[in-house]
């Protein structure tokens, strides 16, 4: 490494000012406790030592020595302290009786000083006093020099009662306070984000050591821990991998009561719903404490942070820790048919109390002499657990953690979604998750109070009055002009919703301008976009994994959440927030006197007050209605008409939700909007982010009742059941937009402002839309009220108006503007790819005319219409004088920086696919091979010397076609976290697209319908992204490894962690990006343009010393040289060009690709429509040098020799001084040019090696070398080896040097023996190739055998190993995730989400967590115990053996896709029993061998689960290929996509 | 929405044509339009593209996806709302708009294009037959009045728009009927004259005005209008004929193509001969010089009114011959896809009859003693480009040729609008190539109050860019009048 000198400096505030709380938490989380308590420092050891195996769990800053933090809980170290009072003279009284505080001061005299004096002083308001401070001895020399630069002065004091005060208050209590009242104090000293003053404890048992240690300094540092007098009997530990900017001390955890391995992704809704609680907090006694207490939430902390301290409060107000725990992470229980009812009411009575903290979380905790962990709904954080017989539990994050022998371990288990762990050590027992609902359930008599005062809404008596009284035709229409409602929205938005009950789709990029550049006026809508989940944490599956989410919500006042009463659930219930006018009715009439409503009306006097003085006034009307204890509020526009305007409803709601926040009367109340306005899922789902509990959008529903058929209406369907299919579609569209997110339960979604805002001013959003990230400072409320005026004059002023003149028509129906959004059109608002662009594009890459292209050039960087992009507000600074052409670099090295963008074969065409690499593979640039797989003949050249290989390889959720082979052909793997068009979704490739040639080159069969998951099933958290990038620098050590991301408010972070998990490249994707098929909303409103997510990431890696690391990338309608020149000067080095590429071939933008109906040849697997395939590799690489000599005149025009001298030089460009247009003024760009706040700017591209030490790997090391002949002769080879939880990817190397050397064939089975022992580390084994077979004696982490790709591997016990094997948990989560053929054989169970997207591999398990077989395509699964629930979820291919001996499975299996056979067919069974046989005899199953002694009777016991589809294909496929012997078709028929090659 | 196998099973078909030797012997229109059935079938070839390059190449902006949906869900009423939503007059445009939003179809880069032209027709003409097509009096009178000047398709949209907002219009029209171009300049067999005589009675009904036989600037001056109207609209064509400046030219039996054409017209529907002079192509060797449209609307009349034969000359050289509705790859690479395709066009009236020559120059009359014209003399052209794309020309030595004739129509379009009359005595200024200078957002002369459109200000061109024109000038007046 070379010598560096970087400053490490601590920037005072991070990349932007950004609100949000950026920082993610992601890590490896572990226990050991004595059962009975016993205290020992052995078990501080112990503790130690899981901290370091979980060593690759943590992240590690630029400087390579600083980590993210590590940090351990342990009881106090009485001896020490003991001995440590006696030195002073003084008596320290019994271990319990006095707190222990653990302090991080700032490093000044004087601050230490003023802390110190401070603390004394504060005591004594507490009726407590400080009897010593203690310098905690500390090794600074073994700190990295990050760490260095913020280490604190680390002191302890140990806090005593004073003696004679009297309290009626307890000590727990008071320390509590204490420790409020210091970190408040912080925050006024040194600011809200401020780190130099922390509490790390302050308890009466425990105490935290951590920092930014690595886990093997930890004691090394702290010497204390050292110390063979510090005796505990548990040791929390935690290791850190963050993915904010520069970690610090006091954000590393454990925290005091937990540790947090996830991420909480409905944090702000939390924070804001628990200050907004915090105003009923009552309890006579501690009612001035919660005066003078602050937030309880610490604000600029960590989400882990906010969670604690969540818990602590709960807990310090008297609940149990199982009880807060239960009710901040519960269980899903809404749809869990089989929860006890007792249960399901205690859980239903605390969504009263209390909104689920919503995200992946694996959390340990512990107080007094209880310790526990407890897993997220989701199950999305492994939890693995050992009883051993000397009476230790050891929890973590991973198994093998501590080395002890089988015969020492009694139990070997994990948690399971949503279930809690609990270890009382005073008792010595550890309390199931069943007994622990049990109590907290029966605390209180749940259900009683539910039956007395929750009620539904189905049991509200119907409504008296009639629905209001139809508005005539004009009145109506008048108002589809004011609410902005185009032809569009009715014809393309509410019509196939009302048709069909589902979210409209549609198919290539968003090309339009944002909502700020827009010349027609958008709704306020669309100044906000989505947020979504990317890399700290997964999106969900909304729709295969129903089972976790709820869209359930409540109306009514909350009550003190102090207390637990029947107050507590007197609301209304409702199954979905849309309201019908008869429902609204309802509510309105309910008679119930805690549900009292009032309707205020948000329109105002269009020649009244301002829009300013109307909010005031609404906000005020609203909280005095609260005041009188109305619990409902009917925010209404119904009244809006020529006089009076309507207040934008996502304005009127979110300044109402936060002047009811900042009046403290938020929690007395629910917001129901009643508005004409809402139409699309995004306007909903705004709606709730930004605080409305429920909608009744009467405008559209009307229209969707009145159904004409000029808008595509189907006059078939009647009216009520449009309605219903409307709101289901914009329920399921809620969903949606949640789980992209990763949450599953509205009510925490519900105000969680998970969006960011660009185009609005500062002012506007901290007044109205608080903590809501903004960015392109632009519109103020005047503004707005300027469109308000707009259009509420269109529909009721201009009595005729220029735009009747421009549409007349014979009847009015037509007369709604054409909006163009979804299609061009003329006047309609303006597009990228408008046709006079495609023309002129098509024409000059055809005659490869300069001319020709410079015309074409001038249609998009000159907004002729108005800027389409933010780059088109840019212009040029020219700071050096220009420079002659010649000096310029060659064209030839420019153009290998260019890449195409990923689209599969299957989304494109054969000929296109191809096309496109040949046209990349003959400049030297990059093709992207899509997520389809790709076919291994175009691995190798064409007669006439093209390739067809394509140089990037894609690695994405479905891992389509993803074999050792696949990996080892690509110069580059991309992981593919999101996509463009539709971040945080899945996909759909419907069975009749799939055809012969598809399904083999994606290894499935031909038919079958082909699901992508939203989430990469082996990356929710930013560790597992660095496990995915180890695994694939194994597959293939040559390969550039690439993340590809979309840009979002906090990319940069994001980009930071990736980084620092070693990717070489990092893709920063605009919103933009095309797809072959995508929700309309999901195209539009979610991410934001690559201007601003490249500018964010290139800052936040420079001003973290990680630049140099990392190769960016861009892309996002890239289409001239400026474009190019302008992504440099922003930050990236390379640049990707996606849908410009297919125009170059043909493309028209029919945005009709998912309808296979191409005319052009292009979007469609359609042979007629192929054949009209007409380009050329030419076309594409004109294109391609047409740019690139664009680059170099303006390189040459700017003073540049040298792009790397340019990359990132934002100095450069200004926002266009000649910009004249008031809105467009307005806009402030800072964000995208403010330069790094570092002024040395390491960026070399790949500067710095990333080291994964390949060589030291057991594969490198000892099973290559020894297999190396075996490879080279086809002669077998047999070996052992003991493995550790450190050896990961183990035989990923191996099997990607048998593909190089003989395909996807491999060599011949069994040739490669390998014997393992020990605790397998992650992704044993995974893209295990033909030819190897391996035996492991002991058990594996997660992502065992995925993407296997034709090894054998068997898992069993040690020998020695108590228990029943089957009983035992020996295998993680995702085991078999992707895999496309080969065998695994687990004698014992496994975690969640087995054989996920399994397509054709062939599994026995003994038994299985939740999930199973989700997704699968092919292959087989046999499964000999219980299968978790959700089994078989978007399983679309493929056989599932189930050994249902308790007939238990029924409720288990999700049969969206499957039918259960219950009688198994001959060919079938036979199959069965020889897969059982071989279960037996590689592993010694009991399980099996007593299954296979009663062949007989035990068969009836087995159900069969396969997809209805596949099995009718199968039938069909059998009937045409008869008549072949029986066992020979089995063999066949089983390979499902698993074809050799 | 059509489903693919919509588009690769059904065919491209237009309206049904008599055969050239029976529509010869008339001179009405002959052509049929589409069965309802055959209609809601093209409609469906329609692909409703993500960016319809049809829309896009229509001066109008016909949303032409939206009622070709409408159309092949056979809900021809909407189709026709929507059409008539950016079109006055479907009607005419459904003839004789030569139809670029067909060259620009995106079906057509591999496929016959959709036919939009035909289906358009069919609908105009159901909403008539139906009575969908009716008045559309205004409900309210703003009391401002608004003068017209011309009663070409330009003047009549922007007629019909602003009454419809109300205002009182008034058009003048020098012939003695309105129409302009619509009535006299194209053949009855094109548009049938009651057609527009349908559209001018519905105008009326809707309560537009109408002074035919009243030439502004002679029988009334701007000055005296000014008085009387709120703003003025000229949209009175480019009349101002380009001529052939050869020896010979002020031979008898030459005449300007419009000429022979409104006399065709007025004799046809009146018996009346034109200014008393009737101008016959019976029995007689004709020329046509000029080889566009107009040149072809002469050799179709000259055919039906029995000329012996019939040649139509043309200076530039011929066009590539490419199939009727060249695939993209067969365009010339200087007019690909969706650009207006460089190629030899043949119209209906070149498959009736005559023949054309390419390449050719007038070079002079001859005559006979009487001055009678006898011959025509031509020379033929070499054409070729510069490096710039430019075509240049040298004369082939020795191609001198005499063609013998009887009838010389000239048609070799127009200079720009006639200066004397309004231009002239407001002082309105003119643009480069002579026509009234006004820029295409407000269409407004330098005159307050004085607008411009059409011909008279884009110079000579298709009805509908007229149409377009009319529309877009009626929304500046609106404007205008708002403000004063």
């Amino acid at each position: 490494m070379k010598e560096q000198h970087y400053r490490w400096d601590h920037p005072t505030s991070q990349h932007l000012d950004d609100p949000r709380e950026d920082q993610r938490d992601a890590c490896g989380v572990g226990f050991i406790a004595n059962m009975t308590g016993k205290k020992s420092h052995k078990t501080l050891q112990d503790g130690l030592e899981i901290l370091c195996n979980m060593d690759h769990r943590g992240g590690i800053a630029a400087d390579n020595q600083t980590s993210d933090g590590s940090g351990i809980l342990i009881q106090i170290p009485h001896g020490i302290l003991k001995a440590e009072a006696e030195g002073m003279g003084r008596s320290l009284p019994e271990a319990g009786s006095y707190a222990l505080g653990m302090m991080f001061l700032p490093g000044e005299a004087e601050e230490v000083i003023y802390w110190k004096t401070f603390l004394a002083n504060l005591c004594s308001k507490f009726h407590l006093e400080v009897l010593f401070f203690r310098d905690v001895p500390v090794a600074s020399e073994t700190l990295g020099p990050i760490a260095k630069a913020t280490e604190p002065e680390v002191t302890q004091c140990v806090v005593l009662d004073r003696p004679q005060a009297f309290s009626s208050k307890s000590l727990e209590w008071r320390l509590y306070l204490l420790r409020k009242h210091m970190e408040a104090e912080g925050v006024l000293r040194y600011g809200i984000k401020q780190r130099r003053f922390y509490v790390a404890s302050l308890s009466l048992d425990s105490v935290c050591y951590k920092g930014l240690v690595q886990a093997k300094d930890l004691a090394n540092y702290f010497l204390d821990l050292k110390d063979a007098r510090f005796e505990t009997a548990f040791a929390m530990v935690h290791q850190r991998f963050s993915t904010n900017t520069l970690p610090s001390w006091p954000l590393a955890q454990p925290f005091r009561m937990i540790s947090h391995n996830g991420e909480i992704n409905t944090l702000r809704g939390n924070i804001n719903a628990m200050q907004a609680r915090s105003f009923l907090f009552e309890n006579e006694s501690l009612l001035e404490d919660f005066q003078s207490l602050g937030p309880v939430c610490l604000p600029g902390m960590s989400d882990s942070s906010m969670l604690d301290n969540a818990a602590e409060f709960l807990v310090a107000t008297g609940r149990p820790l199982a009880q807060v725990l239960s009710m901040l992470i519960p269980e899903p229980w809404e749809q869990n048919s089989e929860m006890e009812s007792d249960l399901k009411d205690y859980y239903e009575y605390h969504s009263y109390v209390m909104e689920p903290w919503d995200g992946p979380a694996f959390v340990g905790f512990c107080h007094g002499h209880e310790i526990g962990a407890i897993l997220d709904r989701n199950g999305l954080r492994p939890g693995r657990y050992w009883i051993t017989r000397d009476g230790f539990v050891v929890m973590a994050s991973e198994v093998g953690v501590l080395p002890r022998k089988p015969e020492e371990i009694l139990e070997r288990g994990r948690l399971r979604p949503g279930s809690m762990f609990l270890l009382n050590m005073k008792s010595g027992t550890i309390v199931p998750d069943a007994t622990i609902k049990k109590e907290l359930s029966a605390f209180r008599p749940y259900g009683a109070w539910l039956e007395q005062k929750r009620i539904h809404l189905d049991d509200l008596p119907l409504a008296k009055r009639q629905e209001r009284e139809r508005d005539s035709d004009s009145t109506s229409q008048q108002k589809l002009v004011s609410f902005g409602y185009s032809k569009e929205d009715l014809r393309l938005i509410l019509a196939p919703m009302a048709n069909q009950g589902k979210e409209p789709i549609g198919s290539m990029g968003n090309d339009a301008p944002l909502a700020i550049l827009s010349q027609k006026r958008p709704l306020l809508y669309n100044y906000f976009k989505q947020l979504f989940a990317q890399v700290t944490n997964p999106p969900i599956d909304a729709l295969r994994e129903k089972l976790v989410t709820s869209l359930s919500v409540h109306l009514g006042a909350e009550s003190n959440l102090l207390e637990s009463t029947p107050k507590h659930c007197a609301v209304l219930k409702m199954s979905q927030p849309i309201l019908t006018s008869l429902d609204l009715l309802r509510i309105e009439q309910s008679g119930l006197p805690y549900l009292r409503s009032v309707r205020i009306s948000t329109t105002y006097l269009i020649d009244g007050n301002s829009l300013e003085l109307e909010l005031d006034t609404l906000a005020e009307n609203v909280i005095l209605a609260v005041e009188r204890g109305i619990a409902i509020i009917i925010l209404s526009d119904l009244d809006v008409g020529p006089s009076r305007a309507a207040i934008p409803a996502l304005l009127a709601v979110s300044s109402v939700h936060h002047a009811l926040m900042r009046s403290g009367h938020r929690s007395k109340c629910s917001l129901i909007v009643e508005s004409g306005e809402p139409r699309e899922v995004h306007h909903f789902a705004l709606l709730i982010g930004f605080g409305a509990a429920a909608i009744h959008p009467y405008l559209a529903l009307e229209m969707v009742a009145q159904g004409e058929k000029i808008f595509g209406f189907d006059p078939e369907i009647c009216p009520e059941k449009r309605q219903i299919n409307f709101i289901k579609s914009i329920c399921d569209g809620i969903l949606k937009t949640m789980s992209k997110m990763g949450i599953s339960v509205l009510h925490s979604y519900r105000g969680a402002q998970i969006f960011e805002c660009l185009g609005l001013s500062q002012n506007l959003i901290n007044r109205y839309f608080s903590s809501t990230p903004g960015r392109l400072e632009g519109l103020d409320l005047e503004d707005i009220e300027e469109d308000i005026r707009a259009r509420h004059g269109k529909a009721y002023l201009e009595a005729v108006s220029d735009s009747s003149l421009s549409d007349f028509s014979l009847s009015k129906s037509l007369s709604l503007s054409d909006n163009g959004i979804y299609a061009w059109r003329k006047g309609g608002e303006s597009h990228l790819h408008r046709p006079e662009m495609i023309a002129s594009l098509q024409k000059s890459v055809r005659r490869n005319s300069r001319d020709d292209f410079k015309a074409f050039c001038e249609t998009i960087d000159r907004g002729s219409s108005g800027p389409l992009t933010l780059r088109n507000l840019l212009s040029f600074r020219k700071i050096r004088a220009s420079i002659p052409l010649t000096e310029v670099e060659d064209i030839k090295s420019i153009v290998k920086r260019m890449a195409t963008g990923a689209m599969s074969f299957g989304s494109i065409s054969k000929e296109t696919h191809e096309t496109i690499a040949i046209a990349m593979n003959r400049i030297g640039a990059r093709s992207n091979s899509g997520e389809g797989g790709e076919d291994f003949k175009r691995y190798s050249p064409d007669s006439n010397g093209d390739s067809r290989r394509s140089a990037i390889k894609q690695i994405a959720s479905a891992r389509f076609g993803v074999t050792s082979h696949y990996l080892t052909q690509a110069d580059e793997l991309q992981i593919k976290i999101s996509q463009g068009a539709k971040p945080g979704e899945g996909g759909q490739l419907p069975g009749f697209k799939v055809d012969e040639e598809i399904a083999r080159v994606r290894h499935s069969t031909p038919g079958v319908t082909l699901i992508s998951p939203p989430p990469h099933h082996d990356i929710y958290s930013i560790e597992d992204l660095a496990q995915l990038i180890y695994d694939l620098k194994n597959a293939n050590s040559k390969a550039r490894i690439s993340v590809k991301l979309v840009a979002e408010s906090g990319v940069g972070t994001i980009a930071a962690g990736v980084a620092k998990a070693k990717a070489d490249v990092i893709l920063i994707s605009g919103h933009e990006g095309g797809t072959g098929a995508s929700p309309l909303s999901s195209v539009h409103h979610a991410g934001v343009p690559w201007e601003l997510g490249l500018s964010e990431t290139h800052r936040v890696l420079v001003e973290n010393h990680l630049r140099g690391r990392v190769v960016l990338q861009t892309d996002g309608l890239l289409r001239t040289p400026r474009d190019i020149v302008i992504a440099a000067l922003l930050g990236a080095e390379e640049w990707g060009i996606g849908t410009g590429a297919l125009l170059t071939l043909g493309c028209v933008m029919m945005r009709k690709c998912h309808l296979n109906t191409c005319p052009v040849g292009i979007a469609t697997q359609d042979p007629e429509l192929r054949k009209k395939f007409q380009g050329q590799p030419e076309h594409l690489i004109n294109y391609i040098f047409l740019i690139a000599e664009g680059v170099r005149e303006l390189m040459a025009e700017l003073g540049f020799s040298t792009l790397q001298d340019m990359i990132g030089r934002v100095d450069l460009l200004e926002k266009d001084p000649s910009i004249t247009d008031p809105r467009l003024k307005k806009i402030d760009l800072s964000s995208i040019l403010t330069p790094a706040k570092v002024s040395n700017m390491s960026i070399d591209e790949g500067s710095t090696y990333n080291d994964f030490a390949l060589e030291r790997c057991l594969d490198a090391a000892a099973l290559i070398p020894a297999c190396r002949e075996a490879i080279e002769t086809r002669r077998s080879v047999e070996l052992s080896q003991s493995l550790t939880s450190f050896d990961r990817s183990t035989g990923t190397m191996l099997s990607a040097v048998i593909s190089q050397k003989w395909g996807h064939g491999g060599l011949p089975d069994g040739t490669i023996k390998l014997q393992f022992d020990g605790a397998a580390g992650q992704s044993f084994m995974a893209f295990g190739a033909h030819g190897i077979t391996a035996i492991l004696m002991g058990e594996v982490n997660d992502y065992c055998a995925k993407g296997l790709s034709g090894a054998t591997v068997i898992v069993k016990p040690e020998i020695g190993s108590l228990g029943q094997a089957e009983d035992q948990v020996i295998c993680g989560n995702t085991a078999l995730y992707g895999a496309t053929s080969g065998h695994l054989y687990l004698r014992g169970k496994a975690g969640e989400r087995f054989a996920v997207r399994n397509s054709g591999a062939h599994a026995v398990v003994e038994g299985l967590g939740d999930h199973g077989c989700e997704y699968m395509t092919g292959g087989t699964v046999v499964v000999l115990g219980e299968i978790g629930r959700n089994f078989a979820a978007g399983m679309s291919g493929g056989y599932a053996f189930v050994y249902d001996q308790k007939k238990a499975s029924d409720r288990a299996i999700n049969r969206e896709l499957v039918h259960v056979e219950k009688c198994l067919q001959e060919k079938d069974a036979l199959y069965l029993k020889k897969q059982l046989q071989k279960h037996f005899s590689y592993t010694a199953s009991a399980v099996a061998a007593r299954i296979l002694n009663n062949w007989e009777q035990e068969r009836a016991h087995f159900v069969l689960v396969i997809p209805i589809e596949y099995r009718d294909l199968m039938d069909r496929r059998e009937a045409k290929q008869h008549p072949k012997p029986l066992t020979k078709t089995l063999d066949i028929d089983y390979m499902g996509g698993g074809i050799r090659e | 929405m059509s489903e693919v196998q919509g588009i690769l099973k059904i065919d491209r078909k237009t309206p049904e044509k008599e055969l050239p030797q029976l529509r010869l012997r008339h001179s009405k229109e002959f052509t049929t339009r589409l069965s309802r059935q055959h209609l809601a079938e093209q409609g469906s070839r329609c692909m409703d593209c993500g960016v319809p390059f049809c829309h896009n190449a229509c001066p109008l902006g016909n949303v032409i996806p939206e009622w070709n949906q409408l159309t092949s869900e056979e809900d021809y009423r909407s189709a026709l709302e929507a059409l008539l939503a950016t079109n006055n007059f479907p009607e005419f445009t459904g003839r004789i708009c030569p139809a670029p939003c067909e060259t620009a179809c995106v079906l057509g880069l591999n496929e016959d294009p959709v036919s939009i032209e035909a289906i358009e027709m069919s609908l105009a003409d159901l909403g008539f037959e139906k009575g969908w097509i009716r008045a559309q009096p205004p409900q309210l009178r703003t009391g401002r009045k608004v003068a017209v000047v011309g009663s070409g398709p330009a003047g009549l949209a922007a007629a019909q728009q602003l009454n419809r907002a109300g205002h009182l219009v008034t058009v003048f029209e020098r012939a003695e009927k309105p129409g302009g171009l619509l009535m006299y300049g194209i053949p009855e067999f094109k548009l049938d004259k009651t057609r527009v005589a349908r559209r001018i009675d519905l105008l009326k009904e809707e309560g537009i005005l109408f002074r035919c036989g009243v030439h502004v600037g002679v029988d009334v001056t701007m000055a005296e209008m000014g008085e009387d109207f709120d703003a003025t609209i000229l949209a009175c064509g480019a009349a101002k004929k380009r001529d052939v400046q050869i020896p010979g030219r002020e031979s008898k039996g030459i005449y300007f193509a419009e000429q022979f054409l409104t006399s065709a017209v007025i004799w046809g529907s009146s018996g009346q001969a034109l200014d008393g002079l009737k101008i016959s192509a019976a029995g007689k060797d004709v020329v046509v010089i000029g080889g566009g449209d107009t040149g072809s609307d002469c050799l179709g009349t000259s055919l039906r009114q029995g000329a012996k034969s019939v040649t139509q000359f043309e200076i530039m050289p011929k066009p590539p011959e490419l199939s009727k509705h060249p695939r993209h790859f067969e365009r010339p690479s200087e007019t690909p896809w969706p650009e207006w395709t460089y190629m030899l066009r043949t119209s209906t009236s070149h498959e009736e009859g005559g023949k054309r020559a390419w390449a050719h120059e007038s070079v002079a009359f001859e005559r006979d003693a009487q001055g009678q014209l006898t011959a025509l003399i031509t020379r033929e052209l070499s054409w070729n480009k510069d490096s710039h794309g430019r075509w240049i020309h040298e004369v082939i030595p020795n191609s001198d040729r005499r063609w013998p004739c009887d009838l010389a129509l000239v048609a070799v379009g127009f200079v720009g609008p006639e200066i004397e009359g309004p231009i002239s005595e407001l002082g309105i200024e003119l643009g480069e190539r002579g026509n009234i200078k006004a820029d295409e957002i407000h269409y407004a002369t330098n005159i307050p109050g004085v607008f411009a459109a059409g011909d008279v200000r884009r110079g000579q061109s298709l009805v509908v860019w007229a149409i377009a024109e009319g529309r877009r000038v009626a929304q500046s007046v609106e404007r205008y009048l708002q403000s004063n």
